[in-house]
């Protein structure tokens, strides 16, 4: 047994599972409170890359210092994904909030597919390099060749994300709010919670952890294309399904758990089958415990 | 006066054995196939253009052998069942030789028929390895240089030039990556001394490549060899460099674009590649193109070049044969070396041509060089 290989698979695995977590959580959380999968989510994420690859193009020609450039980049595009994410709510979702959920899945979809095709058009189908801006830091001994300075970046943010938001939901107001609405969006309407700012902060949430996934992956793999948002979008909703929809904490074991399948299963058995190992695990999970790792069972409203 | 009738039928018919029989006097006729038509028209028509503006050239200056070359051009819309009735008209004409046929599969259904009637083929475009390999088409060649001639070349080197003893070999599981790297692993098992470490399919578009990359580095491989296109190139090699994994990185034509170096920037920096060898200043080449610009007013397409080369190689023989006489040409072309805008050009037992084929590039200071 290697444990250095052991350990380099492990942090590759909590990298992806890190990003994989950042994209899951917008759609476990809108999940929770509007009973809609968001399947322009990774389309979010994507735009998050692309903002932040513009952004930091421009102001590399001030010569601005690189990890500056970096942060402002990295806000520009949380914040222009925000706003993606609330337009698309108002937009596409909410007209639709009271059809059936087949309508919203459809008009999800389509958003989906027209973001893909704007930024095709607006930009290149080409695959574009994303500037390497951090610094290589040196990591002492034993873990020097473990593990990259972006791959590290990447373990820090999502931890803070995830800290951040479990205060926001456990201590804020907001988070009360956020709470209730999840549990009865009419009750909560009733007891005279704003639902619709509600529903409209999830998505500025969700949208802003998905495009900071987007510009850390960016920064970490070095390139970017229209495309990248499909396939991490796909993952990252099976992550959530796996951890149980709809539950936060789900989201984010359901990801590491896909993560470090993924990292081990091609480190100890084949890349071949990578994504085989991905859907056996989600196939698994849902034959023996069909609300996914930490879902609550729902009981159905007759 | 049925008598008369008779006699001048049988003379009609002797006359015409006479002539068919010696045909000494007449055109050479030389057939040109391929698709004409049809969705891969764009394939076909380039080597029709080409062949017409060698004919052209040739009989300018009297023909060959002192007669006039005449092209019988015969569509097969690159469908195999089409191609046998191509291949059996094109015999009715008393062709001496083909130009094509432009798909491989089409190429190998007309070729058994060839083969029986002793025609020699000569396709621009097929690139099926067995076509030549299997030894089963003797009337067989080529101007374009087989799939596997690209691993040839990249086992070669990287066994031979870079003194490598453990590889990796990754593909991108699809057919041409797939099929390329496949071709190496078998390669390099025939070399003694060398070992492959792994053989995998890399997951094309997953969010990053650190488990694979991992695994290289785990498997004590000295270079690694991918068989795919540049975008999964360019992150494998960022990925390599950034995990001080610094190894030689070889890839296939997929990979030699300029967008590869683009992508990777600073981490492409001594990457290898296979290419076409770089005929774009042959002297001949750029006249065939010109000659083609002035004559049909665009761009010559896909192929041109090489159909160009295998007319060109295929009057050559004739005329050094100094007949149109099957064994004669077949002979003349596989010692015979001729100009072509491909380079000096001849062909191998198995019908292949020589000088023909790929070369070794490197990025050096952001573009890629190729190493002599």
């Amino acid at each position: 047994m290697n444990l250095e290989y052991f350990f380099s698979l492990l942090l590759g695995g909590l990298t992806r599972g890190s990003i994989y977590a950042l994209i899951a959580l917008g759609y476990t959380m809108v999940y929770g409170i509007i009973k809609l999968i968001n399947f322009a989510h990774g389309e979010i994420y994507m735009i998050g890359a692309f903002t932040a690859l513009i952004i930091g193009g421009a102001l590399a020609l001030t010569g601005l210092n690189p990890v500056l450039i970096f942060v402002i980049a990295s806000l520009a595009a949380i914040i222009y994904s925000a706003a993606y994410g609330i337009t698309i709510e108002k937009i596409a979702y909410r007209p639709l909030r009271n059809a059936p959920r087949l309508s919203a899945l459809i008009s999800a979809i389509g958003v989906s597919i027209f973001l893909q095709n704007y930024v095709l058009l607006a930009q290149t189908s080409d695959f574009l390099p994303f500037p390497n801006l951090l610094p290589s830091l040196k990591f002492l001994a034993p873990v020097e060749h473990l593990i990259s300075t972006s791959q590290f970046l990447i373990l820090v943010s999502t931890t803070v994300v995830m800290v951040l938001l479990t205060i926001l939901i456990k201590f804020t107001k907001m988070g009360k709010a956020m709470r209730a609405t999840s549990q009865d969006k009419d009750m909560a309407q009733l007891v005279g919670i704003n639902v619709d700012k509600v529903i409209m902060v999830t998505f500025l949430i969700g949208s802003a952890t998905a495009a900071l996934g987007g510009v850390l992956i960016s920064s970490h793999t070095g390139q970017i294309n229209f495309y990248i948002g499909f396939i991490a979008g796909i993952k990252a909703f099976v992550a959530a399904v796996l951890g149980g929809i709809g539950s936060i904490p789900g989201a984010v074991l359901g990801s590491f758990v896909l993560g470090l399948t993924e990292s081990f299963g091609t480190g100890y058995i084949s890349s071949d089958y990578e994504d085989a190992f991905a859907f056996i695990i989600l196939v698994l999970i849902l034959i023996f415990k069909p609300s996914g790792l930490l879902g609550r069972k729902e009981n159905e409203k007759v | 006066m049925k008598k008369l009738l008779v006699l001048l039928l049988i003379s009609f018919v002797t006359f015409g054995a006479f002539a068919n029989g010696q045909g000494e006097t007449g055109t050479i006729k030389i057939g040109v196939a391929g698709a004409h038509s049809g969705d891969l028209a764009s394939y076909g028509l380039p080597s029709v253009k080409a062949a017409e503006l060698v004919v052209e050239m040739y009989n300018a200056n009297g023909g060959v052998l002192g007669r006039q070359i005449e092209l019988v051009i015969e569509d097969d819309v690159c469908k195999p069942e089409v191609a046998t009735n191509t291949a059996a008209k094109l015999i009715g004409e008393n062709v001496v030789a083909v130009i094509g046929h432009i798909c491989s599969g089409a190429t190998k259904s007309a070729l058994g028929i060839y083969k029986d009637e002793n025609i020699i083929t000569v396709s621009p475009s097929a690139t099926n390895p067995p076509l030549t390999k299997s030894g089963d088409y003797p009337n067989f060649f080529r101007t374009i240089a087989p799939d596997d001639a690209q691993a040839d070349v990249e086992v070669d080197f990287a066994v031979n030039t870079l003194g490598l003893k453990k590889i990796a070999v990754l593909h991108d599981k699809g057919d041409y990556g797939k099929g390329f790297a496949e071709f190496c692993n078998a390669l390099l098992e025939n070399e003694s001394g060398v070992e492959v470490v792994m053989f995998e399919g890399i997951q094309v578009g997953a969010v990053d490549y650190s488990a694979i990359i991992n695994k290289v580095a785990n498997s004590g491989a000295e270079a690694l060899i991918f068989g795919g296109y540049h975008p999964e190139a360019s992150k494998l090699i960022s990925q390599m460099k950034k995990k001080n994994l610094d190894i030689p990185f070889l890839s296939d034509d997929g990979v030699k674009d300029d967008t590869f170096i683009k992508v990777a920037g600073e981490y492409s920096e001594g990457a290898y590649a296979t290419g076409p060898v770089d005929t774009t200043s042959n002297p001949l080449a750029i006249k065939a193109t010109e000659d083609h610009i002035a004559k049909y007013g665009e761009e010559p397409g896909a192929f041109f070049l090489n159909a160009y080369a295998a007319t060109l190689a295929v009057i050559n023989a004739i005329e050094k044969a100094g007949s149109t006489d099957y064994a004669a040409i077949d002979a003349a072309l596989k010692s015979e070396y001729v100009d072509t805008p491909l380079g000096k050009i001849s062909f191998d037992q198995n019908g292949d041509a020589i000088g023909v084929g790929f070369a070794i590039y490197q990025v050096q200071n952001g573009s890629y060089v190729e190493l002599k």
